[in-house]
């Protein structure tokens, strides 16, 4: 069996940038295996723009953001195979991929890193009542219909969800000759990031209709009509407030999901973000697999995924070269009231500088405080104007902070009033 | 008076812009550039696709090489849906020259795409 | 003149063309829908019932009992999945115990075996069920069966063996005619010496066509959620509820392929085509199987569905030849346990109904089985090589949630039954059936049917007309 020192599952821009990073750190015999034809994953049809501010300065498209990352892998002549699917992983870090040139390969890793990337929820997932007839699809279909091969899914469009898929495909279809009706959105607010609410749905006069759910979908062969209701507070429609639009397709943009089974499968313990629970180092329960990018939790901005593969490749060297610094792993951390979820799972109460706490906010807050207690004992605040749940919270803490206590770390948000 | 959203980045900075175009409540100096343009001469960049022959794909993502006119989205867009490319062509390679008559907006490729 | 038209491809439809099939006759099978299978027989509990149920004597019983029988033998020969996991029955309350008692003697009389479990027994094999559980009577010969595959590669070997069969027809009309029936469908006219309705929900409709009828058949709907299948086993059994006051019948079990499928409710519906779900129901549906299965992992959910029984104002099944005319056949009212015994059905149908108005000649060339299906996910890394090596197609995995390549894709595309939707290559090779609904393979798919069947892929169908996915190219003008 041939032996590797790292292998990478997913070749989009986290599986690409932990190759890069663990390769910077000095590791030579990496293999990244990719399910597609191409390189960079779903950002090849993430044609919009809005991507790379952080990591490159500019404002890139999707395909010119993956293309810097193709780049920077190719440049160091690390290995790639597409069309590559994992089938299997083992706890001793085995694992079987398939593709036409090679045929089905086992190969043993020292280290891998999982960079599966997430899938979209389907209309299946959320048992969207009425019939199912073609014409119910998620953004990201729609999107490689369109971008991709050129087709549209429909004319008369309706989108469930304000993820930001769902609204960059508002702006996309109207752009080609569509009529999109309206978006409808569960929450009382807007998942998706602002810039795009002004860009896809203010600028095209397409309504959102918050607090307001699908609540009938109509059509034998293709989709004639979907029914949207407005929701209580216990998210159930309200009789008498439906809206009819007479549409050929309802675009689901209704939340992403880690694309982890493969992890899952071997027990590894999963976090509130469906993604595995990773101590700082983004290593999960088994040493030497580690975890990064949408597989981990759903990253708001790429940019914020090539840092944590970044992190994660490094880490993988470290553990390759035996060079990586004990971890104690001995706080767990978890998220409090009104937290999402909270990456990573586990830090270690000992050690230099900070630990970074990547977590989303269940509903938008003005004027709070995120609060960390450690066992019980508040550590630090931190005032914040405004926090919503579409934006990913990056947060540091210097670990002098847990003077050496171990226990549990909680990651709160509390109103300002309630501050004692 | 306005209130906007910028859109210069996913931040998206709540502005107010007065009307002797003074912004406030921007993060960085891009606020204050897109809070006057905007109030003034809304810009946007365009994105989309035009058909290639001889790829992978039936479809090139494209891009307007500067945000263009608001005014002048779905006349650029006329003018991409008329273009067919043939491959391979590179992220940058111009594929309309001074698009809508803007002086110096192109519409560039967005994607490495080879011939095959 | 043909000699037989079969009305419906169904799973009864099915298994009677097979039945047919191993005698020389000019048979011709007549499906509406644009794939077989695809109504009832699609959308079902997916379960081979082992007959400890139905009330002895009644046809359900014996064909149920029978059909059981066949299905390790049907199975292997037409390459369909059927884990013979055993069902459970299961008391919930101390007042259901004697009705175990009752079942276990049915079970008896109709010739099943069975074991009644006490709470501990139960408690040992299935260790995530209801800690309320009082006992459960054990039928080992029941269990879950792919009712996608055993429907359609009962239709395919039927082909293999010289039938036809037609798609998109619907039968509008049926005319008694000199030594047979002139039949009228939606886009031709056949006559034929023998009809077998097996129509399903409509096989009262067809039969009102040649005379009048003392019987109905009505649409009872069921409601399903379908999990994804994961790693940890959840449920081993398939397990049903005994009626109490508090609901009947929603059963809990893994399918074939894994997954686990919690239902089904039970409401009759008016419209024939009412295939829509509904939240309360499906709530309703949630809510009796954690009685019975606690921390049933919902979040795994992944589609839900709804089938309509066709259940028979007679409450047995009917099959037998019309009242009028001996060689008019009605097979109809077959709703649950229909699927485990449609092969024992299609058996008696041409043994006993056609051949008594029909000389029946053996087919010399009649073979029994199918090719076999080659499942890439399931072969060993060297079988995996060597096949890949013949056809690298077989290494390219087209649904990443299911491991379906595009090797068992075109297999499946190469057989005497078509592929005509993307919903039939579905059930064929399970090709969207995960967790992502299609999400990313549903573009790769659409394209790989639109060039095998030489159109456009505007004109490639989700499932029955009108279902096309996408609907217009951009930028035409640039062509």
């Amino acid at each position: 069996m041939r032996e590797v020192d790292l292998a990478i599952i997913g070749g989009g821009s986290a599986g690409l940038s932990a190759a890069v990073s663990a390769y910077d750190a000095g590791i030579r015999s990496i293999v990244i295996l990719e399910k597609g034809p191409f390189l960079g994953g779903i950002l090849n049809q993430c044609i919009h723009n809005g991507f790379g501010l952080t990591e490159f300065k500019e404002e890139l498209t999707g395909p010119e953001f993956a293309a810097r990352f193709i780049a920077q892998a190719k440049e160091r002549n690390i290995e790639y195979h597409l069309n590559s699917v994992v089938s299997s992983l083992t706890k001793d870090k085995v694992l079987s991929y398939m593709n036409p040139e090679e045929g089905a390969v086992e190969i043993k890793a020292k280290a891998i890193v999982m960079a599966a990337g997430c899938y979209e929820r389907s209309a299946g997932a959320i048992a969207i009542p009425g019939d199912r007839p073609a014409g119910i699809l998620t953004a990201g279909q729609a999107q490689k219909f369109l971008n991709e091969q050129g087709y549209m899914v429909g004319k008369r469009v309706f989108i469930l969800g304000s993820g930001d898929i769902g609204l960059i495909m508002a702006r996309r279809m109207t752009l080609e000759g569509a009529k999109v009706l309206g978006v409808a959105e569960l929450c009382a607010w807007s998942n998706g990031l602002n810039r795009n609410m002004v860009q896809c749905l203010y600028d095209y006069d397409i309504p959102l209709y918050l607090s307001h759910t699908v609540s009938k979908c109509e059509g034998k062969g293709r989709l004639e009509r979907v029914t949207i209701s407005e929701v209580d507070e216990r998210k159930q429609p309200i009789p008498g407030t439906e809206k009819v639009f007479d549409c050929d397709t309802l675009v689901l943009s209704i939340g992403l999901l880690p694309n982890n089974d493969l992890l899952n499968n071997l027990g590894i313990p999963q976090g509130r973000s469906r993604g595995s629970e990773v101590n700082e180092r983004l290593e999960t329960s088994i040493p030497g697999i580690f975890s990064a990018g949408n597989v981990l939790h759903v990253h708001d901005l790429v940019d914020n995924v090539v840092e944590e593969a970044r992190v994660a490749g490094k880490a993988a060297a470290e553990y390759i070269l035996g060079t990586a610094e004990k971890t104690d792993n001995d706080i767990k951390v978890i998220p409090g009231n009104m937290i999402g979820y909270v990456v990573p799972g586990y830090v270690s109460s000992k050690g230099e500088g900070k630990a970074t706490l990547k977590f989303r906010v269940r509903e938008p807050s003005k004027n709070v405080y995120i609060v960390y207690t450690l066992n019980g004992k508040e550590i630090k605040k931190v005032f914040k104007p405004v926090i919503i749940p579409s934006e990913m919270e990056i947060q540091s803490l210097p670990k002098s902070l847990f003077n050496g206590e171990s226990g549990t770390l909680t990651v709160s948000l509390v109103k300002k009033e309630e501050v004692k | 008076m306005r209130e906007l959203i910028c859109i210069c980045c996913p931040r998206g900075c709540r502005l107010t812009v007065d009307d002797e175009l003074n912004v406030t409540g921007n993060f960085c100096p891009r606020g204050i550039a897109y809070g006057k343009s905007e109030v003034t001469n809304p810009t946007r960049v365009v994105t989309s696709t035009v058909r290639i022959n001889g790829s992978d794909l039936a479809m090139c993502p494209v891009k307007t090489s500067e945000p263009i006119k608001k005014g002048n989205i779905f006349k650029c867009m006329e003018e991409i849906n008329k273009i067919q490319i043939e491959a391979p062509v590179h992220i940058g390679d111009v594929i309309i020259h001074n698009v809508c008559g803007e002086e110096g907006i192109d519409v560039i490729a967005t994607r490495n795409m080879e011939k095959i | 003149m043909k000699d037989v038209i079969i009305i419906g491809a169904g799973a009864v439809g099915a298994f009677i063309a097979r039945s047919l099939s191993r005698y020389t006759v000019d048979a011709l099978i007549i499906e509406k829908e644009f794939d077989v299978g695809d109504v009832t027989s699609m959308a079902n509990s997916a379960i081979a019932h082992s007959g400890y149920d139905p009330v002895p004597g009644t046809k359900k019983a014996i064909f149920n009992v029978k059909g059981n029988r066949m299905m390790d033998k049907v199975c292997d020969e037409l390459d369909v999945s059927f884990d013979k996991c055993g069902t459970l029955t299961v008391a919930l309350y101390d007042e259901q115990l004697p009705m175990l008692e009752e079942l276990k003697k049915r079970a008896d009389i109709n010739g099943v075996p069975s074991e009644i479990l006490t709470k501990e027994q139960v408690i040992a094999i299935e260790p995530n069920i209801s800690k309320d559980v009082k006992g459960a009577l054990l039928c080992p010969t029941g269990g879950n069966i792919n009712p996608f595959t055993l429907t359609a590669h009962a239709v395919e070997n039927a082909l293999d063996n010289g039938l036809k069969i037609v798609f998109g027809e619907e039968v509008v009309a049926i005319e008694k005619i000199e030594g047979g029936f002139k039949v009228t469908t939606s886009k031709n006219v056949y006559e034929t010496r023998v009809v077998i309705n097996a129509a399903g929900l409509h096989s009262d409709d067809i039969a009102r066509m040649i005379e009048p009828i003392d019987w109905s058949i009505h649409a009872r709907k069921g409601e399903y959620y379908v999990l994804n299948h994961f790693a940890w086993g959840f449920v081993k059994h398939v397990l049903f509820p005994l009626p109490s006051e508090k609901g009947k019948g929603i059963l809990v079990t893994q399918t074939t392929s894994g997954n686990y499928l919690v239902g089904p409710s039970s409401e009759w519906v008016d419209d024939k085509e009412d295939f829509s779900t509904d939240t309360l129901t499906l709530a309703d549906v949630r809510r009796q199987a954690t009685d019975m299965v606690p921390n049933i992992p919902f979040n795994e959910q992944i589609r839900v569905y709804a089938g309509l029984r066709a259940t028979p104002s007679t409450h047995d099944f009917i099959i037998e030849p019309s009242k009028s005319y001996k060689d008019f056949i009605n097979v109809a009212g077959i709703e649950s346990p229909g699927l485990v015994s449609s092969p024992a059905i299609g058996e008696y149908v041409v043994e006993e109904l056609v051949r008594a108005v029909l000389p029946l000649k053996e087919n010399p060339n009649y073979n029994p089985r199918i090719k076999p299906y080659i499942k890439t996910a399931f072969l060993s890394t060297e079988e995996k090589n060597e096949l890949i090596k013949k056809n690298p197609h077989y290494g390219k995995i087209v649904c990443g949630c299911e491991k379906v390549t595009l090797g068992e894709i075109e297999d499946a595309m190469s057989r005497s039954l078509p592929v005509n939707s993307i919903k039939a290559l579905k059930k064929r090779t399970r090709a969207g059936f995960g967790k992502c609904q299609g999400g990313f393979c549903q573009p790769t798919v659409l394209n790989l049917i639109a060039k095998n069947k030489g159109i456009s892929p505007l004109e490639v169908k989700y499932d029955g007309e009108g279902s096309e996915i996408v609907i217009e190219e951009v930028k035409k003008e640039a062509k």
